[in-house]
């Protein structure tokens, strides 16, 4: 079976940000580019699943050179070919865009791809909509925030989380996952795993290859500022006995707050 | 025409898109048009009359039993088929699983680009501007849409409540469903135990960190959770990561951002990825034994002391309110 894995490369979620007003974007400088989070799950996924159905995986990134690295590590990891969709625009916060490139490139190079496997959101932009957007544009199922999920087959049973509960959804196969914290736990590369990513060529497709017009690579999203959350003020910080302090407390959120 | 997606689970309408109805009304009246609400699935007449007592001129029922059952594809084309008849400017989502999941489907069929999880929405020069928080609410991103109609999805628990009374017409459309099965069907519902609240709809969140030294703990805060209506048990990363309470609890970057009314911190520190998950709840409370703790920087009311030794009495003081 083959296996694509869509991954981004995002400040780690330790990172300060900090924001450049000339420009409308985060400053990048100082801080510590990694895969994202949910993208690392979707990697392992795709890997168990390999390791017990056979196929390829396949890591996909759309972006700058920059996201080599991200790639280098998705190798590291176990994947058989890793692609960079060169995207010199930066960061545009607009998942529609994205989602044609992706649908485009699978469309073009990956015809006989079974499942795409995404994070379900990246770190950063929080969109969560370029796996919803690439499966209508493939017109194919998709399964989002996976926690847990079993191929059989031609078919595949995706647990999803919802509020309060799981939706348990029943797949066809070409379709979409995008996962969620709690579907595994990724593995470390190893060394080993490290020396083959260096010696593996990462194949470079431009955006003109692709064949979009310049109306699908607009952005639909026209950023009018950026600015940081309001800042908090500390407030009362009490001390005491547990008794003292629990009844300040109750009376603080009752009487004051008003919450209670 | 605002036209606002309404969820309902056992025939009840979700609270959160009665959210984004009343901000659909709000903006309806700002940008001199009306707003209207659709609902998908058979069986539906009775929520009109709630429906049009929040600002809903018309009640779109799209009524098939084939859509009692929720598939993202087959709702996006039903919905897509009314936007197309309609010709609404926006179509307006809460910003629940169900909603991030259809929102930008219905957006990518339309062929738009969409505005996700916003917790503010403006009207300027005839258009709407959106907010939505980005890197977990560490920046703010204003922007507008380029595109139309406009599909906008809304956190809940962000936006308040506003009934207002509107006409109600109750307009029937009749959808077709393809006869060939959806790629991904929702087969079944796996309730939690007891369907207890999820920490992004609760109005009180009662979080713990690495300071509950063990999964047992927890029981203390769940405990508080019984004597508090609308209220849900959350966690730090570190905690979730130490196996203490399941990944759906926790808060923070690479877990959920809440909203809530009051959100009470009993032993987490205040890590940069999970002060991100809470900066906007309206009141914040935090306990801790260690009076330099960051958490404390951000909260309106801070208790220095034992959680072991605050909790006790402090429920006994939750349950003279109660009385």
């Amino acid at each position: 079976m083959n296996i694509l894995v869509f991954v981004k490369r995002v400040p780690d979620t330790e990172s300060k940000i900090k924001i450049s007003q000339e420009t409308n974007s985060i400053v990048e400088e100082g801080l510590n580019f990694v895969l994202s989070p949910y993208d690392e799950y979707a990697m392992e996924e795709a890997l168990r699943i390999r390791e017990s159905k056979g196929g390829k995986v396949v890591a996909v990134a759309v972006g700058r050179d920059e996201s080599l690295v991200i790639l280098k590590k998705c190798l590291a990891m176990g994947a058989d070919e890793a692609v960079l969709v060169k995207d010199p625009l930066p960061e545009s916060y607009d998942g529609l865009r994205t989602a044609r490139i992706i649908a485009r490139l699978v469309q073009a190079k990956f015809p006989d791809a079974k499942l795409l496997l995404f994070g379900k959101q990246s770190v950063g932009a929080d969109n969560s909509q370029v796996p919803s957007m690439v499966a209508e544009f493939l017109g194919i199922g998709q399964a989002n925030v996976v926690v847990k999920l079993e191929v059989e087959g031609e078919t595949a049973t995706a647990l999803r989380e919802v509020e309060g509960a799981q939706e348990k959804v029943s797949l066809t196969f070409p379709a979409v996952v995008s996962a969620q914290k709690g579907l595994n736990e990724p593995r470390y590369e190893t060394l080993k795993g490290i020396m083959m990513a260096r010696k593996k060529e990462i194949p470079i497709v431009t955006i003109e290859e692709l064949g979009l017009k310049p109306d699908e690579l607009a952005s639909r999203v026209a950023i009018v500022r950026m600015d940081l959350p309001p800042s908090r003020q500390a407030g009362r910080v009490v001390t005491g006995p547990p008794e003292e302090t629990a009844r300040q407390l109750a009376d603080y959120l009752h009487n004051e707050a008003k919450v209670i | 025409m605002i036209l606002t997606y309404i969820e309902t689970r056992d025939n009840k309408i979700k609270k959160a898109s009665l959210e984004a109805l009343s901000e659909a009304g709000r903006m309806a009246r700002e940008l001199k048009t009306e707003a209207t609400a659709v609902v998908v699935g058979t069986g539906k007449d009775g929520l009109a009359t709630e429906l049009s007592s929040y600002g809903a001129s018309k009640i779109y029922l799209l009524e098939n039993a084939a859509l009692d059952q929720y598939s993202t594809q087959d709702y996006a084309a039903a919905l897509a088929d009314l936007v197309k008849k309609s010709s609404p400017s926006a179509v307006f989502f809460s910003a629940t699983s169900m909603g991030k999941d259809l929102s930008p489907r219905l957006a990518a069929r339309l062929g738009v680009g969409a505005a996700s999880d916003c917790t503010q929405v403006a009207a300027k020069d005839g258009q709407l501007e959106f907010t939505r928080p980005i890197f977990a609410g560490k920046a703010l991103l204003t922007f507008r849409l380029t595109s139309s109609p406009q599909v906008v999805s809304l956190r809940p628990n962000v936006f308040p409540l506003a009934p207002a009374a509107a006409a109600g017409e109750t307009i029937k459309e009749g959808v077709e469903v393809p006869a060939s099965p959806a790629g991904a069907r929702v087969t079944e519902i796996l309730q939690e135990r007891g369907g207890e609240m999820d920490v992004t709809e609760a109005d009180i969140v009662i979080s713990g960190g690495r300071g509950m030294k063990g999964p047992e703990n927890f029981r203390l805060l769940q405990e508080i959770s019984e004597l508090i209506p609308r209220s849900a048990v959350g966690a730090s990363r570190s905690a979730v990561d130490s196996g203490w309470i399941g990944h759906q609890h926790q808060v923070g970057q690479t877990g959920k951002t809440v909203s809530p009314n009051l959100y009470l911190a009993f032993g987490i520190s205040g890590a940069i990825q999970h002060l991100a998950g809470m900066s906007s709840s309206k009141v914040i409370v935090a306990v801790n034994k260690d009076p330099d703790a960051s958490i404390f920087k951000l909260a309106d009311f801070g208790v220095v002391g034992d959680l072991f030794q605050v909790i006790p009495p402090l429920k006994e003081e939750l349950k003279k309110l109660r009385c």
